[in-house]
């Protein structure tokens, strides 16, 4: 007699768990969407999506908020994605809600889109009507994030208050809301990086060349490489130099910064992502280093 | 790999932020970035220590205020297993927060402080744990350096404990004699200890078998999503997608479809991957059946020879949520069971239990925030559940306030009719 065990590994686990998420929502709400950015945790979540719903094809958009300081490989990924999924793609642009003055342009050597995207996302909800919003964040990126919610509720200003959290019990999700408000959905919450890249291994995910290490001209600002590009204004001390790099994070070129390294395949970030001592968002992002609870505010005024 | 979830409760002087502190750190899961910041932070706030507390006290107003008022995730990993830690606050006012934590979780931890032994606290983290059946209780009792590592107070400890545990429903209960201030029976056995035979702490948590907690014998598979392509290429597909929520599902198998009552054989089980020959909680999967019937989100696949309760009467425990309002009987609210939603009216309020004491008080007029109490509730359409000690996927449910829309109810099915 043969001895099933039934037992599931961690990634088919967690794999399941963001199917369920998917599912969920897909049967009770009308609107959904899913937030693309072209980085590895959004790639992952198409891929998951794709899964959940297999043989039909997605059954709700997907949308880039378009900051304009883009990888153009990130972009012509995100394209060619979307194009292999016959997905539906709504592009927000965050140059639109500039030139229509909906929010002013930071200027300075330090001038970030990344604060600007918050009013260019939350006018793309409205104009939408979207009323459930999937987005790849992971609890273990971030403090405030630790304590999100898988089905994040927002009221009609697109606010999340993390002192009044609906509780999340069992994996029964309460997707109840008004018109107006809506929900932001972490299929992906109880992932970690690691847990990430041995999926994109595993499932033979395709992600941009800008995730492994590769020459590039870049400049050194608070500890971490930014890419030398027109969309950042250099001071003089920050010479541009030649390093082998790669990108732990794929964000806005502005304050994305990219970690020395010798990973050119997967095998070899998974190995450079167990041993790492420094958290993605440590190494890589400068919005998260404006404050202590730099994420939490922003998340506050309706952030991803 | 497998996965282990568990929940810890306690508030900060009983040591449980020093333990999760000193698992994630021997474990090597905290970064430096975290360590820096978490110092950096202590000295800001005239800590004359690095408060461990940090790492998981991530809200402004947390930090501000130096307390727990949340559940924090957090995950590490050894060779043998990944964990989710639910970390929860330990006072009595976070009951629902504790409830929360729980309701996912494989193992429970409960932190006692052998100086102290079984103390309030204590005996509510354990009643809470056996009423969410978590299938495993871990009792650590800390602060063995503070007592000279004496057997005999552990002894004691675990003694006391356990004439408490009887008349609970735990079904595996271990003790560890624990510093975590020190590390002892942590992560490695302590030498400190010698008369101490068990496991470490993270031993017993890489090693407790938690693969045969799931029923895997009473098939339940409620429909979630009905999958039609509608394209060329699959014109006539039509496909019941959802989360196996007990037992197993084969192609092949005879099944019956509730509330209709039809019966059909599972013709396929289809993953983007390929056909599934097994299908068992908690996979996510998509089963065809082989005659075209009636099946709709909300309904329940399971056998002819092995159905769930299906009645609009249920009893069950509630833990009540809201600090607006209470519950009261007549009271009208929304109900969320697997994937079917329905609306329920409050029939009978039969007692409150004092978490405390395990004291019930008959036929109070209401519950308020945190309390725990047994009621009957009626639905308005028939719901198909088991009792919530054989199945934690099909015994379980939340409330839903329908004019706030606010969750305020964790449900624990423990029976049907009036």
């Amino acid at each position: 007699m043969s001895i099933t065990t039934y037992e599931l590994n961690h990634l088919d686990h967690l794999e399941a768990e963001a199917i369920h998420i998917f599912r969920e929502v897909a049967a009770e709400f009308e609107h959904p969407c899913l937030m693309f950015s072209g980085g590895k945790d959004s790639i992952v979540m198409l891929h998951l999506a794709a899964k959940a719903f297999w043989p039909a094809r997605l059954p709700f958009p997907v949308m880039h908020v378009d900051t304009g300081h883009n990888f153009p490989e990130v972009l012509a990924f995100r394209d060619q994605r979307v194009q292999e999924l016959e997905a539906r793609l709504v592009i927000a642009s965050v140059q639109k809600s500039i030139d229509e003055g909906r929010v002013v342009e930071e200027t300075g050597p330090r001038a970030s889109r990344n604060r600007l995207q918050t009013t260019t996302l939350l006018d793309a909800i409205e104009e939408h009507r979207f009323d459930a919003l999937f987005g790849g964040a992971r609890r273990d990126e971030e403090k405030a994030r630790a304590k999100e919610r898988v089905y994040s509720f927002r009221d009609d200003f697109g606010q999340w208050d993390p002192k009044n959290q609906r509780p999340e019990l069992w994996s029964l999700y309460n997707g109840r809301i008004r018109q107006g408000e809506h929900i932001r959905v972490f299929p992906i919450s109880n992932w970690t990086e690691l847990d990430i890249w041995q999926y994109i291994a595993r499932e033979n995910v395709e992600i941009p060349h800008v995730y492994f290490a590769h020459e590039r001209p870049v400049f050194s600002r608070d500890g971490m490489w930014l890419a030398d590009s027109e969309f950042v204004t250099r001071t003089e001390e920050e010479v541009v130099v030649t390093r082998k790099v790669r990108y732990r994070t794929v964000g806005d070129m502005s304050c994305t910064g990219a970690v020395e390294s010798e990973a050119e395949t997967l095998e070899q970030i998974i190995e450079e992502v167990s041993a790492t001592r420094i958290t993605e968002r440590g190494a890589t992002r400068a919005d998260d280093r404006v404050s202590e609870a730099a994420m939490e505010d922003r998340k506050k005024e309706g952030y991803f | 790999m497998e996965f282990l979830r568990f929940a810890t409760a306690g508030s900060v002087d009983d040591g449980k932020s020093t333990l999760i502190g000193r698992l994630l750190y021997d474990t090597k899961s905290i970064f430096q970035d975290q360590m820096e910041s978490i110092e950096a932070t202590s000295v800001q706030m005239g800590n004359d220590y690095t408060n461990l507390a940090l790492l998981t006290d991530g809200l402004r107003a947390e930090r501000e205020q130096g307390i727990t008022i949340d559940v924090a995730y957090r995950y590490f990993a050894t060779p043998k297993r990944k964990f989710i830690i639910a970390d929860t606050p330990g006072h009595t006012q976070y009951t629902r927060n504790m409830v929360t934590g729980a309701s996912t979780a494989d193992v429970a931890l409960v932190l006692v402080d052998a100086r102290h032994g079984v103390v309030e606290q204590s005996r509510r983290h354990a009643f809470l744990a056996s009423l969410l059946r978590i299938p495993h209780l871990v009792v650590c009792v800390n602060k063995m350096d503070l007592i000279d590592y004496d057997e005999k107070a552990f002894t004691a400890v675990k003694e006391e404990f356990r004439s408490f545990a009887m008349k609970l429903d735990v079904p595996d209960l271990t003790f560890i004699p624990v510093s975590a201030l020190h590390g002892d029976n942590v992560v490695e056995r302590s030498i400190n200890m010698p008369w101490y035979e068990g496991s470490s702490l993270l031993h017993h948590l890489e090693e407790v078998h938690i693969a045969s907690d799931r029923n895997h014998i009473d098939a339940r598979f409620p429909v979630q999503y009905v999958i039609r392509p509608q394209s060329d290429e699959h014109h006539d597909y039509r496909g019941y997608a959802g989360t196996v929520a007990g037992g197993v599902f084969k192609p092949g198998d005879e099944v019956m479809v509730l509330p209709s009552g039809f019966t059909s054989t599972v013709s396929s089980i289809d993953s983007f991957d390929g056909p599934v020959s097994e299908a068992f909680g908690p996979m996510a999967v998509t089963m065809r059946l082989a005659d075209d019937i009636d099946v709709s989100r909300g309904d329940m696949i399971c056998r002819p020879n092995n159905q769930p309760t299906s009645s609009q009467d249920l009893q069950a425990m509630v833990c009540w949520m809201s600090e607006t309002f209470s519950l009261a009987p007549r009271m009208k609210l929304a109900l969320k069971h697997t994937t079917r939603s329905s609306r329920v009216m409050v029939a009978d309020l039969q007692y409150r239990i004092d978490v405390n004491t395990l004291h019930r008080e008959e036929n109070p007029e209401s519950l308020t925030l945190n309390e725990i109490g047994r009621v009957s509730l009626r639905s308005t359409q028939p719901l198909f559940f088991d009792e919530y000690r054989r199945n934690r996927n099909t015994g379980a449910f939340i409330l839903v306030d329908e004019t706030t829309n606010a969750t305020v109810a964790a449900g624990i099915i423990v029976g049907s009719g009036t």
